[in-house]
C-alpha cells in the first residue's frame, strides 16, 4: 500500500467537497474491492474519503411499490432484512451470496455498483429490476448507470446514496460462481412486474452486465423456463478465460436464465 | 486420565495453541533492531539482464543497502545445491545448471530473484524496490515441456542445449518388449499430470540474524527439516560452519513438501544479517508464494499395458517427460525418478516393467515434491490405465484388480522396479472399502440420481506407495547426497518428566501428541509427563526433518531405540536400588519390580537416583538418564488401501459434485486413530482438490495465469465430501512399531478414484479418460460434444 491521506467527512456534502478538490482522492465505502488493489500497489490514490461516518447512508426502507437501500448499507443488512426478503426476495438472496460472511458484513451495495466489477452480483439486480440510483447531485436510471468494465455515468465528484429498487411481481437470481474466486462467472437476473420484463447478466459479458433482449422478448410472451428453449446467447461478446471460455459462458447465461424463471415461480 | 498410549484417540495437544493464535510462526519472530527485505523478482519468464541501477532505490528513504547477484557473486557465494544427483541412460550423470541465489546474468522463470532491498521498514524496502531500474532483454521462453523440446527451442540454461536434465530409464527392457509381443490385448493410455501450486496456509518466511560478538548466525525458516537446511545452506552456499550456524524451524503452518527445499530467500536473509550486523526479516506475501515456492507434479506420460487372454498383466511400458522447472530444486531430480518409476508395479504382479523418464528444464517455477511426490503421479497412471485396461477386457474394474493383486502370502515380494514389499493384504483393504461404500447397490444410486437429472458415477483405485523414507545405503546407491536415517535424544528429568528431542519436524502432523503417546506407552507414565521438542538446530541432534511420512516409522522408530536404551540402564540402577540382579528387573507401568516380589521402584525414583547418586553403582554405570538413537530405517514402508468416490455430473452444466468417499487404508500400526483420520481426510481433500479443481496456468511467453486465489482453484469446504475412513492394519515387518505412515496416502490414492468415477458418470459418451483437473468447463465440452454427436447421428 502507498502513503496516502485519510479523511472521513461526516456528511455527504463535504465527502463531495473533498473529492472535487482532489481529482486523484478515492472514496471508500466497505473497502472490499479497494483495500486488495491497493495492497497490491496496483492503485494509487492521493486520499481516501471514508464514507463511514455518515449516518445518512445507512438504511433501508420499503413503501408499497419500492425498496430502498442506502449506499453505505452492508449486503449482511441487505441479505438478513425482514422486510427486503418479503418485498425482494430475490435480492435479499442475492446478497446473501455475495462473497463470504467477512464480505458481506463491510461490503457495501453503493460501493458494489459504483465500481462496477463485471464480475459482481448487484449490478445485475439493478439492471433487471430497472433500478434508480440516487447520487448526491440526481438520479440515474439503471439502464444509464452502467456504461462498461469498472465504468459508471458517475461524475468524478459524485457518490451513489441510495438504490431505489421498484418491487417486481416475480424475480430470481441465479449464478454459477468462478470456481477459484466464486465471483460470478455467469450470474442471471430474471424480473417481471412494473419494469416489464427484464433479464440481466452479470459475469459473462466482456464490457460488464447487459441486458438479455431476445430472453426478455421471449418471456414477455410467456414467464417460463420452456420459453427459453432454443434461444442462444452470442459468444462474441463475452470473456473468455482459463476458467471458462465464452461459448461454455454463452451456454451457461441459458442455463442459468432458466433456472432462474423456474425459481421466481 | 484416560488411556493415553499406543491406539488411544488422544486429542491433539498443540491444537490449543494454533487455534487459540498463540503459536509462534516465524513471522511472529521479532529480533531487535530487525530491518526489512523486499526481494525484486523477475517479471519476465527468460531474459538477460542488461543492467540494473539501483542507485535511486539506494537512496529511497530508510534503506540500508540493496544486493544483486553480482554482489552475491563478488563474495563468493554459492548457488543453491541439489540434493540428489539422477544419471542419464548411458551413466553419465544429470545436466545440473548453476543456480544462484540471486540471478546472475539471465532471469528464467517469472518471479525468479533479481534483488534484494533491506530497509527499515517494509514499505520502505517495498517503495524503494519499484525504484530499481533493471535494463531487460527478453527471450523467448519455453514454458511447457512440449515447448521445451521443440527443435530449436530456447535454451532455459545455456549449457544445456535441449532443455534436457536427464534421461533415465528403469526396468528391464526386453522383458518387456517380449511381453508386448505375446499380449492379447494391450491397454494404451496417454495423460498429462497436472501441475499444482502446493499453497500452504502459512507463506514462507526468513528471519536471518548475525551476532559480531560470536560470529554466530541463526536462522529462523519455515521449514520442514532445519538441519537439512543448516547443511545446505552452511557448507554449500555461505561457508559458514555448521557451529557457527543455528537454524530454528518453529510452528509452521503447513509444508506439503513445499518447505522442504533451501530456498534463496534463507540464505538472502542469513546473508544480509551478516553483512548489515542486523537482522533481516523477510516474508512471503500469497503472490510470491504462487510464483516462488516449488511447484508440484506436472508429468506428460504416454503408457500401455499387456494383458493376457485372462486379464492379466503381462507387462508395464512407460514413458514419461517430466517438468522440472527453471532450476534443480533440492530434491527435484528423485520425484519423477525413484519415487514414481520404482511405484509402477503398483498392487499388482505385474512381472515386467519398463519406464523411461525424460526430465526437461522450462521457463517456469522450479518443481519439486509435494504431497505424494512422485507416488501419485504414479498411482494415477497404473489406476486408470487398470481402468482402461478392464474396459478393453470387458471386465469388471474390481475383478481385473483382484486377478492381479499380489497375493497376501507372497510377501515379502520383489516387485521388477527394486523395491520389496514386505507386509499387505490388499484384497482385505479392497473388502473393506467395498462393504464400506456400498459398492454393491451402486446401480440402485446410479437410477436414482438419474431420476433426478444427475448423472452419478463411481471410482476405485487401490493404490501402493513407498514412504518412511529411507535405507541410507539404499538411497546413497540411487544418488541421493544425504542419509535418511532419524535421530531422537530422550532426556529424563531427575524428577521422571522427560523430554524428547527428535529430528522430524511438525507443520501440521501433531507429532507433540503422537510421540507423547510413544512415551507414555513405553515408560508408564501420563503425557503431561512428556515434552516433545523439535525444529532447532541448537537443541536437536542432527536429523533429516519430515516428509515422505517418515516421521512416525523413522523418527517413532529412533524415540523406541532411545527408550529401549534409557529402561535397559535404568533397569541397571533399579537393580542396584532394589539389591536385586538386572535380569530380575521387570519394567511395566512405570514400575520397576524385582520378578515375583512386591519389592519395586518407581520411574521417577530411579530417575531421581541417576542425577542424585547417592546410593549407585558409581563405578559402573555413568549418573544421568539421557541417551539417544539414530536409527536408519532397513527398507522403505508401504501403505496401500482402496479408495472409492462417488460422483454426480449435473449434465446441463457440467459441474461434479462429490457425493461419497471412502478410504480404506493399511498404515500399518495405528498410534492415535484421530489423527490417522485427519491425516487421510486431509490429504483425500488435496487429492479431491488434484481431481477436480487446482491446476496452474501458464501461457505461452510463462506468465503464470493462475498466479493467485482468484484464478487457481482450491477445493473448499463446501467440495469436500465427509470422508470415511477405515483402517485395515498390516504390520510393518522392518521397524520396532510396526508402521508405514499416513500423511500422503489420501493425495496418494485419491485422484484416481475421483476421476474414474467421473468417467464412469460419462460412461454413455464415449468417454475412456478425463485428464486432470475435471473442471465443469472440461465436462461440459465432452457433454456438449456428445449431445452434438447424438444430434448428427
Amino acid at each position: 500500500m502507498y502513503e496516502f491521506a485519510y479523511h472521513r467527512p461526516a456528511s455527504v456534502a463535504e465527502a463531495v467537497k473533498l473529492l472535487a478538490a482532489d481529482p486523484e482522492a478515492k472514496l471508500i465505502s466497505g473497502g472490499m474491492s479497494l483495500i486488495p488493489v491497493l495492497k497490491q500497489r496496483l492503485a494509487r490514490p492521493s486520499a481516501l474519503i471514508d464514507l463511514g461516518a455518515i449516518p445518512d447512508l445507512v438504511g433501508i426502507s420499503v413503501s408499497a411499490t419500492t425498496v430502498t437501500v442506502k449506499g453505505r448499507t452492508t449486503h449482511a443488512a441487505v441479505a438478513a432484512s425482514a422486510e427486503v426478503r418479503r418485498a425482494i426476495p430475490a435480492l435479499a438472496e442475492l446478497a446473501s451470496h455475495i462473497g463470504d460472511a467477512q464480505v458481506r458484513n463491510r461490503g457495501t451495495i453503493g460501493g458494489s455498483i459504483a465500481h462496477n466489477d463485471p464480475t459482481a452480483d448487484y449490478p445485475s439486480a439493478v439492471l433487471a429490476l430497472g433500478a434508480t440510483v440516487h447520487t448526491s447531485r440526481r438520479t440515474i436510471a439503471a439502464d444509464d448507470f452502467f456504461t462498461g468494465l469498472f465504468t459508471t455515468a458517475l461524475e468524478p465528484d459524485e457518490i451513489v446514496t441510495a438504490v431505489e429498487f421498484p418491487i417486481p411481481d416475480k424475480a430470481a437470481y441465479v449464478k454459477f460462481p468462478n470456481p477459484a474466486s466464486r465471483y460470478a462467472m455467469v450470474g442471471v437476473f430474471v424480473a417481471k412486474g412494473p419494469m416489464g420484463v427484464r433479464v440481466a447478466v452479470t459475469g459473462a459479458g466482456a464490457k460488464g452486465v447487459f441486458r438479455h433482449a431476445a430472453m426478455e422478448e421471449a418471456l414477455a410472451k410467456s414467464w417460463s423456463p420452456e420459453a427459453l428453449e432454443g434461444i442462444t446467447t452470442p459468444a462474441e461478446n463475452l470473456t473468455t478465460d482459463i476458467h471458462a471460455s465464452r461459448e461454455y459462458r454463452a451456454h451457461l447465461i441459458g442455463v442459468m436464465a432458466k433456472r432462474a424463471v423456474a425459481k421466481a415461480g | 486420565m484416560g488411556y493415553e498410549g499406543i491406539g488411544a484417540s488422544v486429542r491433539r495437544r498443540e491444537d490449543l495453541r494454533f487455534l487459540s493464535g498463540r503459536g509462534i510462526y516465524t513471522d511472529d519472530i521479532n529480533r531487535p533492531h530487525q530491518a526489512y527485505a523486499v526481494i525484486v523478482r523477475s517479471p519476465h519468464a527468460h531474459a538477460r539482464i542488461r543492467g540494473i541501477d539501483a542507485s535511486a532505490a539506494r537512496s529511497a528513504p530508510g534503506v540500508i543497502a540493496v544486493f544483486t547477484g553480482a554482489d552475491m557473486a563478488a563474495e563468493k557465494i554459492g548457488g543453491l545445491p541439489c540434493g540428489w544427483q539422477v544419471k542419464n541412460k548411458d551413466g553419465t550423470p544429470m545436466a545440473e545448471p548453476p543456480h544462484p541465489v540471486l540471478a546472475v546474468g539471465k532471469v528464467r522463470h517469472v518471479g525468479d530473484p533479481v534483488a534484494v532491498v533491506v530497509a527499515e521498514t517494509k514499505p520502505q524496502a517495498r517503495d524503494a524496490a519499484e525504484r530499481i531500474v533493471i535494463d531487460w532483454e527478453v527471450l523467448p521462453a519455453a514454458a511447457t515441456i512440449q515447448a521445451a523440446l521443440q527443435p530449436g527451442a530456447p535454451s532455459v540454461h545455456d549449457d544445456v542445449p535441449g532443455n534436457v536434465c536427464f534421461d533415465w530409464h528403469l526396468g528391464d527392457k526386453t522383458a518387456v518388449d517380449a511381453a508386448f509381443a505375446r499380449a492379447h490385448k494391450v491397454a494404451r493410455l496417454e495423460l498429462s499430470n497436472n501441475r499444482l501450486i502446493p499453497n500452504a496456509m502459512e507463506p514462507r518466511c526468513a528471519v536471518g540474524e548475525y551476532d559480531p560478538a560470536t560470529g554466530d548466525y541463526t536462522l529462523w525458516t519455515t521449514s520442514q527439516n532445519p538441519h537439512v537446511i543448516r547443511l545446505l545452506m552452511g557448507a554449500f552456499v555461505l561457508n559458514i560452519p555448521e557451529h557457527k550456524l543455528r537454524v530454528v524451524a518453529p510452528d509452521v503452518g503447513g509444508g506439503f513438501g513445499s518447505k522442504i527445499h533451501h530456498y534463496a530467500e534463507e540464505a538472502i536473509v542469513t546473508w544480509a544479517a551478516g553483512k548489515l550486523k542486523r537482522p533481516v526479516k523477510w516474508t512471503a506475501d500469497r503472490t510470491e508464494s504462487f510464483m516462488s515456492d516449488a511447484h508440484g507434479r506436472d508429468h506428460v506420460t504416454e503408457a500401455e499395458l499387456a494383458l493376457d487372454d485372462e486379464g492379466r498383466f503381462l507387462a508395464l511400458r512407460v514413458r514419461t517427460l517430466a517438468n522440472l522447472g527453471a532450476y534443480l530444486s533440492t530434491f527435484a531430480p528423485c520425484v519423477p525418478t525413484y519415487l514414481y518409476a520404482t511405484l509402477l508395479a503398483g498392487v499388482y504382479t505385474t512381472p515386467a516393467i519398463y519406464a523411461e523418464v525424460k526430465a526437461v528444464f522450462t521457463n517456469t517455477v522450479p518443481v519439486d515434491a509435494y504431497r505424494g511426490a512422485g507416488r501419485p503421479e504414479a498411482t494415477f497412471l497404473i489406476e486408470r490405465l487398470v481402468d482402461i485396461a478392464a474396459l478393453e477386457m470387458g471386465m469388471d474394474r474390481v475383478e481385473i484388480r483382484r486377478r492381479n493383486f499380489i497375493p497376501k502370502d507372497a510377501f515379502p515380494y520383489q516387485t521388477p522396479v527394486a523395491l520389496q514389499y514386505d507386509s499387505g493384504d490388499y484384497h482385505r483393504t479392497l473388502d473393506e472399502a467395498l462393504k464400506a461404500a456400498k459398492w454393491d447397490t451402486f446401480e440402485q444410486r446410479r437410477a436414482e440420481a438419474a431420476r433426478r437429472g444427475k448423472l452419478r458415477g463411481i471410482g476405485i483405485s487401490t493404490y501402493i506407495e513407498a514412504c518412511g523414507i529411507a535405507p541410507s545405503a539404499v538411497v546413497g546407491s540411487l544418488g541421493a547426497r544425504a542419509g535418511l536415517y532419524e535421530v531422537a535424544n530422550i532426556r529424563v528429568n531427575p524428577t521422571g518428566s522427560i523430554t524428547v528431542f527428535t529430528g522430524t519436524h511438525s507443520h501440521g502432523q501433531g507429532h507433540e501428541t503422537t510421540f507423547a503417546q510413544l512415551i507414555a506407552d513405553r515408560f508408564g507414565v501420563p503425557m503431561s509427563q512428556v515434552e516433545i521438542v523439535h525444529g532447532d538446530t541448537a537443541k536437536v541432534p542432527f536429523g533429516m526433518g519430515t516428509y515422505g511420512s517418515r516421521s512416525l516409522a523413522v523418527g517413532g522408530s529412533a524415540i523406541v531405540r532411545a527408550s529401549d536404551k534409557i529402561i535397559a540402564k535404568a533397569k541397571r540402577i533399579a537393580a542396584h536400588l532394589l539389591e536385586a540382579s538386572v535380569e530380575d528387573i521387570e519394567f511395566k507401568n512405570g514400575m520397576f519390580r524385582v520378578a515375583g516380589t512386591d519389592r519395586a521402584k518407581s520411574f521417577a525414583e530411579v530417575s531421581l537416583a541417576a542425577y542424585v547418586p547417592h546410593n549407585y553403582p558409581i563405578e559402573e554405570l555413568e549418573p544421568g538418564l539421557e541417551e539417544t538413537a539414530f536409527y536408519d530405517p532397513k527398507n522403505f514402508t508401504f501403505p496401500a488401501g482402496c479408495h472409492i468416490c462417488e460422483v454426480e455430473i449435473d449434465p446441463e452444466t457440467g459441474e461434479v459434485e462429490v457425493v461419497n468417499f471412502t478410504a480404506v487404508d493399511d498404515v500399518g500400526r495405528v498410534i492415535n486413530p484421530m489423527i490417522v483420520e485427519g491425516q487421510v481426510q486431509g490429504g483425500v481433500a488435496q487429492g479431491i482438490g488434484q481431481a477436480l479443481f487446482e491446476t496452474c496456468v501458464y501461457d505461452e511467453a510463462g506468465q503464470l495465469l493462475s498466479g493467485s486465489m482468484m484464478d487457481y482453484t482450491m477445493p473448499r469446504a463446501d467440495d469436500v465430501p465427509y470422508i470415511q475412513v477405515g483402517t485395515a492394519v498390516t504390520l510393518c515387518t522392518h521397524n520396532p512399531l510396526g508402521v508405514k505412515g499416513c500423511g500422503e496416502v489420501g493425495a496418494i490414492g485419491a485422484p484416481p478414484a475421483v476421476i474414474g468415477a467421473v468417467v464412469d458418470a460419462l460412461r454413455d459418451y464415449g468417454v475412456r479418460h478425463i485428464d486432470m483437473p475435471a473442471t465443469s468447463h472440461k465436462i461440459w465440452r465432452i457433454l456438449d460434444a456428445g449431445r452434438q454427436r447424438l444430434a448428427a447421428e
